[in-house]
């Protein structure tokens, strides 16, 4: 090695060690955010906190959710940001997180924290049912769009119905959670059975449905709200649709994970989780957040939709999901020859 | 890809002589990669079986109960859940088994309880490891806790872990998992039927007939190795779907099925089928056919009595392949599958829908079966194989008939029309703004990291992978064909280390990838740290392939005499000398072909990847299935389009190598 090459990386070092000494503590942070907000959410932190850095570790729901109960001897993660309600009810009962009142939390609306004192969770956002009803292709069948849940039974949707399917996706699940929560276990079994009745398939993911809809590939896609504005901005003839009975929903959330050898830097972050200057980002993709008063009107949505959420138990939901998947895939599951 | 070599090891009778250091050296190497295999393979598999039969029950013995009488103040006698449901009856011996996700409702077992009344109630568990949940706060423990009648309610008892076949039981009463085996087994022997017949019309006018562009079809039955199996099923969509083009040619019925599992595996299983039977095909003795000839026989006898017989281990083979490529592939039947169960898709809904990790092993373990057993006929079917090919024989080159040259030309034509088609259609749809409403022009899609799924970084992170999985695979993989050829001695090993270089190719990999969290993620293991890293990725990769790379190291090993051994002992060279600077430079050409294949399979796997990858390793391959999954099918089209790129470059890459440089080492042939 020469002397300017020694020279060079003097100066490398001498440039990265002092970088090196203010980020001093590292997050590693699981999440289900989409990909594309990560990078705000990091920025936007890291900004606020120069001294803690974040690690994102981002998948799918259920992908993160497996994920953490795989590792659940061994966590690898500091903190959870952005992942559903009901999966953090899991790893609560699991035992694997650590309940913290975050500074500030008395400001957000009440559904979205965990019932517990202290809490487990704190909420960021909701995202909530809705339909993609493809007003070209409907209107070339000459359909009618529905505008209730009761509405997809009719015979005239035959075959043109998409909905998660609830043994794979969250989003399949909070529906049927949402109509067993409204109506009651039995109506809801006997709405399943006709709707069953009317659907071409089950997808493996909850904003799939509403693309698909949008790509013309079916009529009407039960999905949730994002997808929806954004398939619409990309130029997706659809229509969202809010059904008059209501719509199940659920919060994406944060929490600590137990053990983490982080735990300050930790409860710095999910204080900051909860703020007003937080919230406001959330709503960018996210038409409802937790703090009462910051969400604005997302291009394409109606601005009442948190009007339209259901009492949701998420207890009762954590609590039943098994036997409820156990009777679903009973029932429908089975059926798997295709229609001909 | 499939290379050729389905051979067992001819284990000849050689003299026995004293193990020398070199020997002992080479048994030493053997150990090392042996232990490779086991720590990759065999452990893994077995961690899942145990996994597969832990399972979970209400121990009802481990409760005990208190009520308070209406003042809440007076407490009655201590009773067991397990005493109280003999009297009541309240739950069933079945609803005992339960998975670990399982809650049991504490109020089950008080017939008369009310949640407003003033009565109290205490619970405690008998075990320190009996634990309830009080709405979703976990309890342990053997403390009495008290409780209103208001919260009672809310408490759930939570099942302990056991061992037993209860999952398997579950397995099988649960009509919609159970259905799955029958659908896989169905749409395997549809695909194999259909892929065989087309592989060995296809395969036949290229060795038997003087059709033209020989060379060029040969090319371009290649190509559906070169892209991951969820791109057909893309492209089926686009083709045949609701909006597809040609949505009038399936006469109503839906392409989301059977229908697009069968066509899309025939597309991605025909060039595995295809170069086995042309390989088959083409070590022919053109005596055989001027026998048949002077013996007069019919065309179509000669067919049946010359032809067939003779490829007859080589369309064995080839069916068993496709139905193990067909029954274990998760990608295609995931994009177009719809609502037809296929067991591979149901370890992923087990496991990443439910987080039912036990239920998820057990369909692995079920998976297993029809592979293994495949396997196994398989390598008894080729034991009985004999040599066809004498010293003596005469190459068989076809004479010209317009009529059936015409008939096999035109036939190559409809397939490679079909393949390309599909391709075709990707890369439209890849670079169309919005199908079928948008048909401009685009490059949007290619922006990836706008995209869930992993963006560019999972791109190079794939390039990466593959080079990595080509190095150290084609370095293990061939010492480890070596060793097991040309070591002397301690036979046993050798034989139980050539079953563990088998064994990869009847493990799907979706079971590898199971397995290895199962493996891998546990603390107490000592080579936990590579888990999340690319270092898992590359180890499952390589051994996911093992079994075809290590036939191929061992057909061109089997082609060097023994004798260099026995000259360069007597020379008293070490081994080391031998290998380097003969055995390696002679296999050269074998060790080329084990990368490419090694890479080209790196880029487009996902069932072994897809529970292994971290956000620092995402994969291209990875990406296609989630973009595709978020209903981002169009960018879905366009990365599976970037591997299918970097592969044919990679190949290009291959070729000139093997033209230039390599065939200077080779001009001795």
């Amino acid at each position: 090695m020469n002397r300017r090459m020694l020279f060079v990386l003097a100066g490398a070092v001498s440039a990265v060690l002092p970088a090196i000494a203010a980020a001093e503590t590292q997050l590693t942070v699981y999440t289900a955010v989409e990909a594309v907000d990560l990078d705000r959410y990091k920025a936007t932190f890291e900004k606020a906190h120069p001294d803690i850095k974040i690690n994102w570790v981002r998948d799918s729901t259920g992908v993160m959710t497996a994920k953490l109960l795989a590792e659940k001897d061994n966590p690898q993660a500091d903190v959870v940001w952005g992942l559903a309600a009901t999966s953090l009810l899991l790893l609560k009962t699991e035992g694997m997180l650590e309940p913290y009142q975050p500074k500030g939390v008395e400001a957000l609306d009440p559904k979205f924290v965990d019932k517990d004192t202290p809490p487990s969770w704190v909420g960021m956002d909701a995202y909530v049912a809705a339909l993609c009803y493809n007003t070209v292709e409907g209107e070339k069948l000459g359909l009618t769009p529905p505008t209730s849940w009761k509405d997809l039974t009719k015979p005239e949707y035959r075959g043109h119905v998409v909905m998660p399917n609830p043994a794979s996706s969250g989003t399949g699940f909070l529906d049927v959670s949402g109509w067993m929560q409204m109506w009651g276990e039995e109506k809801a079994w006997d709405f399943m059975d006709k709707l069953h009745q009317n659907i071409s398939a089950y997808t493996h993911s909850g904003s799939k449905p509403c693309k698909m809809a949008g790509a013309g590939e079916a009529v009407i896609g039960v999905s949730f709200e994002f997808p929806g504005a954004k398939a619409k901005s990309a130029g997706a003839p659809i229509d969202i649709i809010f059904p008059a009975e209501g719509s199940g929903w659920e919060a994406e959330a944060t929490a600590i994970i137990a053990g983490t050898a982080n735990l300050e830097a930790a409860k710095t972050l999910v204080d900051w989780s909860v703020t007003k200057e937080a919230n406001e980002m959330y709503n960018a993709g996210y038409a409802v957040v937790a703090y009462p008063g910051v969400a604005k009107q997302v291009e394409h949505l109606p601005d009442d939709i948190a009007s339209r959420m259901i009492v949701n138990d998420f207890e009762w939901a954590a609590n039943n999901r098994a036997e409820i998947l156990k009777e679903w895939q009973k029932r429908y599951d089975a059926k798997s020859e295709p229609k001909s | 890809m499939v290379l050729e070599a389905p051979h067992l090891p001819l284990i000849g009778k050689r003299l026995r002589q004293q193990a020398s250091r070199d020997d002992r050296i080479k048994l030493g190497f053997m150990a090392v990669i042996g232990l490779y295999l086991v720590v990759a393979l065999g452990a893994p598999l077995f961690v899942m079986l145990s996994k597969s039969l832990s399972t979970y029950r209400f121990e009802l013995s481990a409760f005990e109960f208190q009520v308070s009488d209406e003042t809440g103040a007076n407490w009655g006698p201590v009773v067991r859940a397990a005493d109280l449901n003999r009297e009541l009856g309240a739950v069933t011996e079945a609803e005992l088994s339960s998975n670990s996700d399982g809650r049991l409702a504490a109020t089950k077992f008080f017939l008369d309880f009310k949640f407003r009344s003033p009565v109290h109630y205490r619970i405690r568990g008998t075990t320190d490891d009996a634990a309830f949940l009080v709405g979703s706060t976990l309890e342990k423990g053997t403390e009495w806790r008290e409780y209103d009648s208001g919260t009672f309610r809310r408490v759930v008892l939570r099942p302990a872990r056991a061992l037993g076949f209860t999952n398997f039981t579950t397995y099988f009463s649960t009509p919609a998992l159970a259905q799955s085996i029958y659908n896989s087994v169905l749409m395997a022997v549809i695909s194999t039927v259909f892929t065989i017949s087309i592989a060995f019309a296809l395969a036949y006018g290229l060795t038997r007939s003087c059709m033209p562009l020989k060379g060029l079809f040969r090319g371009i039955l290649t190509i559906p190795i070169l892209v991951p199996s969820l791109l057909p099923g893309i492209a089926l969509v686009y083709l045949f779907g609701n909006q597809g083009i040609f949505r009038d040619w399936l006469l109503g019925y839906s392409i989301y099925g059977p229908i697009g599992i069968v066509i899309g595996s025939i597309f991605f299983t025909l060039p595995h089928a295809f170069l086995i039977i042309l390989t088959a095909l083409s070590i022919a003795d053109a005596r055989h056919y001027e026998a048949a000839a002077s013996l007069k026989a019919s065309k179509w006898r000669t067919f049946t009595t010359v032809t067939v017989p003779g490829a007859r281990f080589g369309i064995v083979s080839a069916a068993f392949v496709v139905f193990t490529l067909v029954i274990t592939d998760f990608g295609l039947p995931k994009v177009i599958g719809g609502q037809y169960g296929m067991l591979a898709v149901d370890i992923y809904k087990q496991v990443i829908g439910q987080q039912n990790f036990e239920m998820g092993a057990v369909v692995s373990v079920i998976l297993l079966v029809p592979a293994v057993l495949a396997f196994v006929v398989d390598r008894h079917m080729q034991k009985r194989q004999v040599a066809l090919l004498s010293a003596r024989a005469v190459p068989y080159t076809p004479k010209r008939n317009a009529r059936a040259d015409g008939l096999c030309f035109a036939f190559a034509c409809l397939v490679s029309l079909f393949i390309l088609g599909m391709i075709a259609m990707c890369q439209i749809a890849a670079v169309v703004k919005f199908w079928p409403y948008d048909l401009t022009l685009t490059s949007k899609n290619f922006a990836f990291d706008l995209m869930d799924g992993g963006g560019w970084a999972a791109y190079s992170n794939s390039i990466r992978l593959a080079l990595l999985t080509a190095l150290f695979g084609s370095v293990v993989v061939f010492a480890g064909a070596y060793m097991v050829e040309k070591a002397d001695g301690f036979r046993l090993g050798r034989g139980v280390f050539h079953f563990l270089a088998m064994m990869p190719m009847a493990v799907p990999g979706m079971v590898l990838g199971l397995a290895y969290i199962f493996f891998f993620n546990n603390p107490a293991n000592p080579l936990h740290p590579i888990y999340g890293t690319m270092a898992i990725l590359v180890v499952s990769t390589v051994t996911h392939f093992y079994t075809v790379a290590h036939l191929t190291a061992l057909t061109a090993l089997k082609q060097m005499d023994p004798e260099f051994e026995s000259v360069a002992a007597s020379l008293k060279q070490p081994f080391h000398r031998l290998f380097f600077r003969v055995t390696v430079p002679v296999c050269l050409p074998a060790i080329l072909n084990i990368a490419i294949y090694l890479f080209v399979n790196a880029m487009t796997t996902v069932s072994a990847v897809v529970f292994l990858y971290s956000t620092d390793t995402k994969l291209a391959s990875v990406a296609v299935l989630n973009m595709d999954d978020a209903g981002d099918i169009a960018p879905a089209a366009a990365m599976g389009m970037m591997i299918f790129y970097t592969n044919v470059a990679a190949k290009l890459v291959h070729a000139l190598i093997a033209r230039g440089p390599l065939a200077r080492t080779q001009a001795w042939r």
